[in-house]
């Protein structure tokens, strides 16, 4: 079922939490809403969820307006970021819950709740307590109980961000294979921008209540619109006027007309990748990331006096936020 | 945060690393001390006292028609009490702790009031309001069952809310939306959400409540007017009887109202960890 979202607005005492943001969700997509603490991300969740009413706007889910409709009717399964287990109820109580609210027959919800125990892989636990599984393994569980219910819309709000990171790498890709296994219309909320990008079709870069954009991952991070999408979705170093990606900062031991003076402060070895750390001559931090050949080529060592030469770059007008942005390749 | 608990529970004790009152068995033998000076010592006087006269004459003293009816009005009305408090306190907690109103701090710090009041002067005010030559002067409360029930409703007022206050200000308010997301209407997630998880705080301010009522004697001396049969409950009953020096027949009722106590505590207690097994 596709999401549209018109012109929201909602206001908590003077914090705009969100101002005139529209989205559009593709049936059967997987989107995430990306963006810093307090930029609305959840608040927009809320919304579409209807745990939450926008003070102007519409919801729209598969084209039917539902922004008067309660929670209860909406028919969406939303998750939280820690859980909200029923933790009075068993698994099995947990995942059977939205069903017996609906009062199917004890067969179909006893079935029901086996088949989606088995898609979370939690077979084995269906007696247990929430206070008994690990965190990943309640995320499952609730999962499994917004699922029972098969709802239009699955909303996931910072589903991995109580989870360390071992775990929430593996949900992550769990999450990416059941949605291809279910194909719900699903959006998830993340300040993680490498989640963003690992788990999500679509990301939608939100900051201060607005959308800065939307768009596949690869757009995002190749053609950011706004500086702040430049600098969230990947990171970005300053140099003057320029934003320049670590990948495409080229090192020299010559200057030339263009290139800048900086410092080696540090050489990170991660490996296959090195990342180089530098200031500037304004005094501005710059990271550089280097293939392993490439910094034993150049025989970079701490301390040393580099020029930094951009092989591309972008320029962002003034405020940042206004769409017209320039490409260069300058190298 | 209890998968945290479970690996805090499962680690080794690593002695050194906690505070010690000078080892565990000093500690234990003040804790066991004190206890018993304070509790057990006192008990045992007044089981000690009941059987003086031995088993029969105990028995005739709890079986006297004036103790029983005495005994009856105290376990009824203190059920009748505690069965007000569960749903009056359960929803003055859930206004006080979910409403927003003008006042509300105000209103807060007056359900303590029943606890900062002598019971004495409690008695004199129930008096003064419902006695009749009282402000309001209603008839049939004073020196009447309904005044007894009355004062334990005012005495025992806190105990519920004070115990279920704190439980619903943590209940996860995100089970409650995930319970609407999933269809539950506002009296169905009440019922299957909220009142299970708080059962166990409202269970044990019941149980508090029921042993304040049983023993309650201050605010109900003025305002029953202490009728043998008719408004007189044990605590007053056992004070006629040391008034008229039957010491023995005082300790022995005594004895069956702490029996009654502490059989409630029990179940409680049984019935609290029974509940809160899988808690949190």
């Amino acid at each position: 079922m596709s999401i549209k979202v018109e012109n929201a607005r909602k206001q908590f005492g003077d914090f705009v939490a969100l101002d005139d943001v529209s989205l559009e969700v593709r049936d059967g997509s997987l989107t995430a809403l990306l963006g810093p603490s307090g930029s609305g991300k959840s608040t927009l969740l809320r919304v579409i969820a209807g745990l939450e009413a926008p003070d102007a706007g519409r919801v729209l889910i598969s084209g039917e307006d539902m922004t008067q409709v309660p929670v209860q009717n909406r028919n969406v399964g939303f998750c939280f970021q820690h859980y909200a287990a029923f933790k009075h109820m068993t698994v099995r109580d947990n995942v059977a819950f939205g069903l017996q609210i609906r009062k199917r027959p004890k067969e179909e919800i006893a079935e029901r709740v086996h088949e989606l125990l088995e898609l979370v892989q939690l077979e084995g636990w269906v007696d247990r307590y929430p206070s008994q599984l690990s965190g990943g393994q309640r995320q499952r569980m609730a999962l499994a109980r917004a699922l029972a219910v098969e709802p239009k819309v699955l909303l996931l709000d910072e589903p991995f961000g109580a989870l360390d990171a071992r775990v929430r790498m593996e949900l992550r890709q769990w999450l990416r294979r059941l949605h291809d296994e279910v194909h719900v219309t699903t959006i998830f909320v993340t300040h993680d921008q490498e989640e963003a990008m690992d788990v999500a079709e679509q990301i939608v870069v939100m900051n201060e209540g607005a959308v800065e954009q939307a768009g596949r991952p690869t757009d995002l991070y190749d053609h950011p619109a706004t500086e702040f999408v430049m600098s969230f979705v990947g990171t970005a170093n300053r140099i003057g006027s320029l934003l320049v990606r670590p990948h495409d900062v080229q090192l020299a031991h010559v200057p030339s007309s263009t290139s800048e003076e900086a410092m080696i402060d540090r050489i990170v070895r991660l490996g296959f990748e090195v990342r180089v750390e530098m200031t500037l001559g304004d005094g501005n931090p710059l990271i550089a990331q280097l293939t392993r050949s490439q910094v034993d080529e150049l025989e970079l060592a701490d301390g040393q006096i580099v020029y930094v030469l951009p092989s591309r770059a972008r320029v962002f007008d003034e405020n940042g936020s206004e769409p017209r942005t320039e490409e260069l390749a300058l190298a | 945060m209890s998968q945290g608990a479970v690996a805090t529970a499962k680690a080794p004790p690593r002695p050194g690393h906690r505070l010690g009152l000078g080892g565990p068995g000093l500690t234990r033998g003040l804790v066991v001390g004190y206890l018993s000076l304070m509790v057990l010592l006192p008990v045992a006087a007044v089981a000690a006292t009941s059987l003086e006269g031995g088993i029969g004459a105990f028995w005739d003293a709890v079986s006297a028609p004036q103790a029983v009816a005495a005994l009856k009005l105290t376990v009824i009305s203190s059920l009748i009490v505690v069965a007000i408090n569960v749903v009056f306190g359960t929803a003055i907690a859930w206004v006080l702790v979910r409403d927003q109103f003008p006042g509300k701090r105000f209103v807060n710090s007056l359900v303590d009031l029943p606890f900062a009041l002598p019971t004495i002067v409690a008695g004199l005010v129930l008096l003064a309001l419902y006695g009749e030559t009282g402000i309001l002067g209603i008839e049939g409360i004073s020196f009447t069952r309904v005044g007894v029930v009355m004062a334990l409703l005012f005495v025992t007022l806190p105990f519920v809310i004070r115990s279920v206050q704190p439980v619903l200000l943590e209940l996860d308010a995100e089970m409650e939306e995930a319970a609407a997301s999933l269809g539950a209407r506002p009296l169905t997630i009440f019922r299957r959400i909220v009142l299970p998880n708080l059962a166990p705080a409202i269970v044990a301010g019941a149980a508090l409540a029921f042993a304040r009522s049983v023993g309650e004697f201050g605010s109900l001396v003025l305002i029953s007017g202490n009728i043998p049969f008719e408004t007189e409950v044990s605590s007053v009953y056992i004070f006629g009887q040391i008034e008229s020096g039957n010491t023995e027949s005082a300790a022995a009722v005594s004895v069956v109202l702490l029996a009654i106590s502490v059989g409630m505590l029990f179940l409680i207690n049984l019935l609290g960890r029974r509940m809160l097994r899988h808690g949190s």
